[in-house]
């Protein structure tokens, strides 16, 4: 049985047409990485080289940025990890007085505009007289992470069955145990889903952390610094290198995910 | 005792994160709105005066910036959904076994730094770039003739970075329908058109919704695409908010703007809700 309303291939050619749309830029990224330019300037495509590669380390700033970029994403998928799990299952798992106001406050953090959280912070570290850096970075990741990790462990905290806990009591195990050997195991893949989106979105930050980071640079705050000056090969490369790592995580949750269906 | 602690534990639970946020989202809203009522500068420090010619100065100053953000905004939205409807469509409907894998294509762009992305599109339209030069020296094109620095260049890069989060939530919506439900509309000899129309649409809607609040949003208020692909004649509000707050520093009328534009966006959502007839925002919008 045929689902839907259309007949013929109109609509999955269009839907690859898309898809190409959306990939392009990503190719030219990926392929200019490889190009034996010469000058400062890496716009047309002179032919195919390594050597950027052996050279991806020669620009101290831009790795400096990168490192930043990582070791940030890093703290943020952690703290960030730790304490919206702990909020998405309370959410998930207790019915509270104030649920309903921290829902609010969460919806208003995911859908507020970015430039409006970056102000408000900046306004407040200007206020208290707090030196930016890579410290208040830390903190803004992790505020607009938060809420993202909430919701995504919520989810999976609605779909589990109670009975498992209760049975472990009623054996004996004590409140710790039951948490650590029956519940965290069985929110598990929530937890690990939002973390990995927290430093998703950390490690693409650029609007909030533009308005957070003082003197510090992250990877996108380098390349956004260099933009009128010409982006040299290694941001390219490092960018191939981000996104083949996206690309392989992804494939091995959904190939895993495959495995487990079948 | 047993009771106390268990009524306890959701709001130990909450209390980090929460604190968290309280300090970080709630209270700097909060900072800004008094920092965007005083009075002062940089050197001398700021005082609170009830100062309410920021919001004057501003709106005034920056009127052109504003409806132009908020017009990209909605092109840029309208485009979206015009491009994404059928895409997400066809994955729902269509995807078969491989519904993931398609997903995951169009997410693909979310692995590259979006700042990158959009200097690519830059690259990719630049006056003597790999695709308008070929086409100028063939001739198909005017000497003259150009993407980048035009409204058209930004509203581009604005419907390319969003799209995804377009595209999602609509997907989400029309892959719940039950296909029984478009078999019903067809025995009842509804046309494929009105099937569309009076079922599938309005079974849409809510991830129409969602994907209008994920990207109109941050549509709106970018200044990323209106730095890299647009010119003089393209500034948007948050270009303004960013150079008042980080170059010029005039705090209270940076502000002032940011408290603006959220205003604004907070009475387009609410009021595009009580269009569609949502009744709770916060419902659609959290499913």
């Amino acid at each position: 049985m045929s689902r839907g309303l259309f007949r013929g291939r109109g609509l999955q050619i269009y839907t690859w047409l898309v898809i190409a749309w959306l990939v392009v830029p990503i190719a030219v990224m990926i392929l200019f990485g490889f190009n034996d330019t010469k000058g400062r300037f890496n716009t047309t495509f002179q032919g195919f080289t390594l050597k950027w590669y052996g050279q991806l380390f020669e620009i101290d700033a831009l790795t400096q940025a990168l490192v930043n970029s990582l070791l940030i994403a890093v703290l943020t998928m952690v703290i960030a990890g730790v304490l919206g799990s702990l909020i998405g299952l309370a959410l998930g798992r207790y019915r509270f007085r104030g649920a309903a106001l921290l829902t609010l406050v969460m919806f208003a953090a995911i859908s507020c505009a970015e430039i409006v959280m970056g102000a408000s912070l900046h306004s407040l570290f200007i206020t208290l007289g707090l030196p930016e850096g890579f410290p208040t970075i830390v903190i803004a990741h992790v505020m607009f992470s938060i809420s993202f990790v909430a919701v995504t462990v919520r989810a999976r905290v609605m779909t589990l069955d109670t009975s498992l806990e209760e049975a472990a009591r009623d054996l004996g195990a004590s409140t710790w145990d039951t948490f650590r050997l029956v519940t965290l195991p069985m929110i598990f893949p929530g937890v690990l889903a939002g973390s990995m989106l927290a430093f998703a979105l950390s490690i693409d930050d650029f609007v909030i952390t533009n308005f957070t980071a003082g003197g510090t640079t992250t990877f996108p705050l380098w390349i956004w610094g260099v933009t009128r000056v010409g982006i040299p090969p290694q941001v390219n490369i490092m960018g191939t290198l981000i996104f083949a790592a996206g690309l392989l995580i992804a494939v091995v949750n959904i190939v895993a995910a495959r495995r487990r269906r079948a | 005792m047993r009771t106390l602690r268990a009524r306890l534990t959701p709001y130990a639970l909450i209390f980090p994160g929460g604190l968290w946020l309280a300090i970080f989202f709630v209270v700097p809203t909060l900072v800004m709105l008094s920092l965007s009522l005083q009075s002062g500068n940089v050197v001398d420090g700021f005082a609170f005066t009830w100062n309410w010619h920021s919001y004057v100065d501003g709106v005034t100053t920056y009127h052109d910036q504003i409806i132009r953000s908020l017009l990209y905004g909605l092109a840029a939205t309208v485009i979206q959904i015009l491009i994404g409807f059928p895409v997400a469509y066809w994955i729902a409907f269509k995807g078969g076994n491989n519904k993931s894998v398609y997903l995951f294509l169009v997410l693909l762009p979310f692995l590259v730094s979006f700042v990158l992305r959009t200097i690519s599109w830059q690259f990719l339209l630049s006056d003597n770039g790999i695709l308008l030069g070929p086409l100028r020296d063939a001739g198909l094109l005017p000497q003259d003739f150009r993407v980048l620095a035009t409204p058209y260049a930004v509203i581009g890069g604005l419907s390319y970075n969003f799209l995804p989060f377009m595209i999602l939530p609509m997907y989400v919506a029309l892959e719940r329908i039950d296909p029984r439900l478009l078999e019903a509309a067809q025995d009842l000899y509804a046309s494929r058109f009105h099937t569309f129309l009076r079922v599938v649409l309005p079974l849409s809607l809510p991830g129409v919704f969602a994907g209008v609040l994920m990207t109109f949003v941050p549509a709106s208020s970018d200044y990323v695409n209106s730095s890299v692909l647009g010119g003089t004649n393209t500034t948007m509000i948050g270009n303004v908010i960013q150079n008042q707050f980080l170059v010029n520093q005039d705090y209270p009328v940076a502000s002032a703007l940011s408290f603006t534009l959220m205003a604004l966006l907070l009475i387009g959502i609410f009021a595009y809700a009580r269009a569609l007839g949502t009744e709770d925002v916060l419902e659609v919008a959290a499913r």
